[in-house]
């Protein structure tokens, strides 16, 4: 064990993982945030907090994961190379692992022009898979992105990273991955899958480079509520690819939300099937509450206890 | 080049709506090239202030003069001959270097006429692009040619980011994702093996961060 993480623990001992996601608020009260955990912490081994997700203001995703922390859960707190240079990133780390959080997911951050603030400047002094080295030399170097020794209380996280199996170029997609493994990410969460050929052709790179066995690599899933969420995704969000069969499934149900929740609960079965997959990531995008749901009739419940 | 634009013309005649009399002053360098500030649109933009002055029955007197170079203190020193005591505003279409050179000679108001974009290039007649990011460090020969600082949005030296789909960025179905191109090159060159390297951390002191930048060559310097 690297570090006190409980995610690291649980995916050490050989859980298949569940994780789920909180976007924090748009305000400065916690209570969601709260209500969310409490809601969940049974049912997921650890929450993801967004870090001002697609650019729009919200309440920091430290602090949000602080309130996970109070209110029983596992925060992983995601922080983008966005808004702060490598001073802020660095004194970010060391408060939230002040505070006691465990497991940070690093990224670069969906560009500002997509937010409520365009006009501002980005920052992106360091990119994602620098973000990733800076926190494992600051945990296994003990010492700052300057080269400066870190003289005792290094922050000691488990470090995550994404992948995006639907970018482009899909044969550089792999590449990249082994580039953040061996920059120190030790687990993996992946973009929402909808196209599961594709996955399946990502895994098979993925193990032909035992990249599986160096991280955790969780599987991104995500329940869709309706025929026309479905399309949003496919023509509109970034990175993504959503069959023309899955929003067909959806359009042609009487009940749309089930069968969504039908749809996901499919693919976790399916990717539990698949080697090299070490647990699946439920993005519930203003839709948390199904997630149990999910979970129950995934058969993913109850959860390891430590 | 400096690429520039004009701004535009309510703004121009806003800036300088006290004054009687106006130099404009053109430059022959990269603003000429782009056709922004060059001789002709100097003239073009005087006569334009003045019909536009004449409507509104307040009429303003203009002296136009292009210099070869607006960033040169042996051109800008030219200017002294046309700077008579009635000139109430210097209106400059050079790049924000020539507007600062003009500002540090002379005694009088400057103002911009331009807005100053990027260092780019022609792709088309009408059409120029943003090439080069001045970072002060140059890394082209890692990436085949095409520089991810100034070319993808956002300035990842470890790229394609999740975002890249189609060949594209995420920022706008009509920007090429840099680092798709940047694969592609290296590809055809079959130089991949430079991308399996984790990119470190860059130096920005060397770009704008380190503040003004000086470059200093001892052996051409005359004293």
């Amino acid at each position: 064990m690297k570090t006190a993480s409980k995610l690291e623990k649980i995916l050490s001992q050989g859980h298949f993982v569940v994780s789920g996601e909180v976007g924090p608020p748009k305000h400065a009260n916690a209570e969601e945030i709260i209500e969310h955990t409490v809601m969940l912490k049974d049912y997921v081994d650890a929450l993801n907090l967004t870090d001002n997700q697609t650019a729009i203001v919200r309440l920091s995703s430290i602090a949000a994961g602080v309130h996970v922390l109070q209110a029983g859960g596992e925060p992983i707190i995601q922080m983008t190379t966005r808004d702060r240079n490598r001073i802020a990133l660095q004194s970010d780390l060391l408060g939230a692992y002040s505070l006691g959080i465990k497991n940070v997911l690093c990224l670069s951050g969906d560009h500002q022009s997509f937010g409520n603030h365009p006009a501002a400047k980005n920052v992106y002094d360091v990119d994602s898979l620098q973000l990733i080295k800076i926190v494992k030399d600051l945990r296994d170097e003990k010492r700052f992105s300057c080269g400066e020794e870190l003289k005792s209380n290094e922050p000691r996280f488990f470090i995550g990273a994404a992948a995006n199996p639907f970018a482009d170029p899909f044969e550089f997609r792999v590449i990249r991955l082994e580039k953040k493994i061996n920059a120190g990410a030790d687990f993996i969460q992946t973009q929402a899958i909808f196209d599961m050929d594709r996955f399946e052709r990502f895994m098979a790179m993925v193990r032909e480079r035992d990249l599986h066995k160096k991280a955790h690599i969780i599987a991104g899933v995500m329940p869709i509520k309706s025929a026309r969420a479905a399309r949003y995704m496919q023509k509109s969000v970034a990175g993504m690819i959503v069959p023309e069969a899955i929003i067909n499934r959806i359009e042609q149900a009487s009940d749309p939300k089930a069968e969504g929740v039908a749809i996901c609960v499919e693919q976790i079965k399916h990717l539990k099937t698949i080697e090299g997959v070490a647990g699946v990531h439920i993005m519930a995008v203003m839709w948390e509450d199904i997630i149990p749901t999910i979970v129950r009739e995934a058969g993913l419940y109850p959860r390891p206890q430590l | 080049m400096i690429i520039a634009e004009s701004k535009p013309l309510a703004e121009i005649a806003a800036l300088i709506k006290n004054a009687r009399k106006i130099l404009l002053v053109g430059c022959g360098g990269c603003v000429s090239v782009c056709l922004a500030g060059g001789e002709k649109e100097t003239g073009i933009l005087a006569s334009e202030l003045r019909m536009l002055r004449q409507v509104e029955g307040n009429p303003l007197e203009t002296i136009e003069v292009t210099l070869t170079r607006q960033c040169d203190p042996e051109y800008v020193e030219m200017l002294a001959n046309h700077l008579t005591e009635d000139i109430d505003c210097i209106v400059s279409l050079a790049c924000g270097v020539g507007v600062q050179f003009l500002a540090e000679r002379y005694q009088k108001w400057v103002v911009p006429a331009l807005n100053t974009k990027f260092a780019g290039g022609t792709v088309e007649h009408g059409v120029w692009e943003e090439r080069c990011g001045l970072c002060g460090e140059c890394i082209l020969y890692k990436t085949g040619g095409i520089c991810p600082i100034i070319r993808c949005s956002k300035s990842i030296l470890n790229g394609p980011c999740g975002g890249s789909q189609n060949g594209k960025c995420e920022i706008n179905p009509d920007t090429p994702c840099a680092w798709q191109l940047i694969y592609d090159r290296l590809q055809a060159l079959d130089k991949l093996d430079l991308l399996l390297e984790l990119e470190p951390l860059k130096d920005w002191s060397q770009s704008r961060d380190g503040g003004p930048r000086k470059v200093v060559r001892e052996d051409v310097k005359l004293d």
